[in-house]
């Protein structure tokens, strides 16, 4: 009969257990073990002391008759709410985060290009790895304006300039004429996605047609974007296009 | 001696099944024989240990989740999800409860944390070209694990139940509002007859503006739902990690 005992001293069932470690290969015990418990101490340790010298901020109770103004949104949302003032509600708040969301998981199904795997690597890589970076800046650009220059009624205001002071509301808005607004749009697609596929034909023929799409289309938007904030902070522009359903 | 009779009682071994002497047999029995260290495999390539490769973002991000589970359990012992009694229970917390505060921070600075180290990850994995074949599913995984992080993040945000909460999530949720065919303030929100009492602001809600009902919702979401999700989520990321080769390296 099988007992504790017996069971330890023979070796397991299984006959040929790795006995060495092969070439360059070592025990995750203890070499990474030992590794994850120092990271695991030291965020431990960084943490508790954070902890102890900083509170959690909590205010007074909450008030549906007393607005908090401004009410900004948790950091990591602060993006979003500062794209309310270039977008519709619909386009800030639900278009561009669920585009966001769609676009990180495309991002293995869009790219075909082998290399660069297991390594930091930009040389082979130029075109994903700015595009991602430029995404990524954007977000936390977005935040930090959100989060540090934004005062009362969402007006700019500097880190050390006094919420107390009214500041005078914007100057008029307006929209691009209909027309122009739409020869714009269909301009800036039209050749966004037709010029980069004929005058980079290797990398069109590289990813094929449908990949090439929606690439293009999410490079675009993701521009279009900042090409939307510039309008609306040096030019005044509201709307590119308004039609009697959504304006953009 | 005493220590080697218990060490080599049968109880003992039922619970420990190899013994500490340094033999490659003991290296690999330590990780196979643990359920916690099963998730790793018994040898890794030299180069994946490399701290510059990782920066040991993904371990620290679950590391953040575990925090969030022990300190947030402890504080459900405190805090009732009902308007009368939340911003008491949050004060009370504070005042009275031994090592409350700590608690709370502890609980609020690892929830920034854990946002903060998914970002820094999904960067770490990107730059690294590990979200190539075939690891592109994992990655997919990955991206749901953020939006569950943000989600996390955001519900536990109402339930302190102050100005600050309030208004943030007043703000928050007044984008399912504008969902198209869905929000009540949306684009072609009439051709389905949405109304704000049944549109996907007034779903979260369980009203049309932020109230007892939202409490309790914000309540289950972030203590249950959630993390529930976020652990099925963690656990096929952690198995595709292995299935998919370990972490990714120079092909």
């Amino acid at each position: 009969m099988e007992t504790a005992e017996n069971r330890q001293d023979e070796p397991p069932i299984q006959t040929a257990p790795p006995m060495e470690a092969a070439d360059d290969q070592v025990f995750t015990f203890p070499d990474l073990v030992a590794r994850e418990f120092i990271a695991i101490l030291l965020a431990m340790i960084v943490l508790s002391v954070w902890s102890m010298g900083i509170d959690a901020p909590l205010k007074a109770i909450a008030d549906p008759n007393w607005t908090e103004n401004p009410a900004k949104a948790p950091w990591y949302f602060i993006g979003l709410q500062e794209m309310l003032v270039y977008f519709d509600p619909w386009i800030a708040g639900v278009a561009l985060p669920g585009l966001i969301i769609l676009g990180l998981m495309l991002i293995p199904y869009i790219d075909p290009n082998p290399r660069g795997v297991g390594e930091y690597n930009f040389r082979d890589r130029k075109l994903a790895v700015s595009m991602f970076m430029v995404g990524y800046t954007l977000w936390f650009v977005l935040i930090v304006f959100g989060q540090f220059f934004r005062g009362p009624n969402w007006h700019f205001y500097w880190p050390w300039e006094d919420w107390s002071i009214a500041k005078a509301a914007e100057e008029q808005l307006v929209n691009i004429p209909s027309a122009f607004g739409y020869l714009l749009i269909g301009l800036y697609f039209g050749l966004g996605i037709g010029l980069p596929a004929l005058l980079k034909r290797s990398f069109y023929k590289e990813v094929g047609a449908f990949r090439y799409l929606t690439t293009m289309m999410l490079i675009l938007l993701m521009f279009g974007t900042i090409i939307k904030v510039v309008l609306r902070l040096f030019f005044h522009v509201k709307y590119i296009i308004v039609t009697p359903y959504f304006s953009i | 001696m005493k220590l080697k009779k218990i060490t080599e009682s049968a109880a003992w071994r039922s619970v420990f099944r190899h013994k500490l002497t340094d033999t490659p047999r003991n290296r690999s029995l330590a990780v196979t024989s643990n359920v916690f260290l099963h998730l790793h495999p018994v040898q890794m390539k030299a180069s994946a240990l490399k701290f510059r490769f990782t920066f040991c973002l993904g371990g620290l991000t679950l590391l953040m989740f575990i925090i969030e589970t022990v300190t947030g359990v402890l504080l459900m012992f405190y805090y009732r999800p009902v308007p009368e009694y939340a911003y008491l229970d949050m004060k009370l917390i504070e005042h009275t409860v031994l090592f409350g505060m700590f608690l709370r921070n502890m609980h609020r600075w690892a929830a920034h944390a854990m946002v903060i180290l998914v970002m820094l990850h999904m960067l770490r994995v990107f730059l690294t070209g590990s979200y190539k074949p075939p690891r592109e599913f994992n990655w997919v995984i990955g991206v749901l694990l953020l939006v569950v992080t943000l989600l996390l993040s955001f519900t536990g945000y109402l339930l302190p139940w102050d100005q600050i909460a309030f208004w943030a999530i007043t703000v928050g949720t007044k984008m399912a509002a504008a969902t198209p065919f869905l929000g009540n303030e949306g684009p072609f929100h009439q051709l389905l007859n949405i109304n704000q009492y049944n549109d996907m602001q007034f779903l979260l809600l369980g009203d049309n503006q932020v109230g007892g009902n939202a409490l309790l919702r914000f309540y289950v979401l972030h203590c249950v739902l959630l993390p529930l999700v976020c652990v099925i989520l963690m656990a096929v990321h952690f198995w595709r990690i292995r299935k998919d080769g370990g972490i990714s390296r120079p092909l």
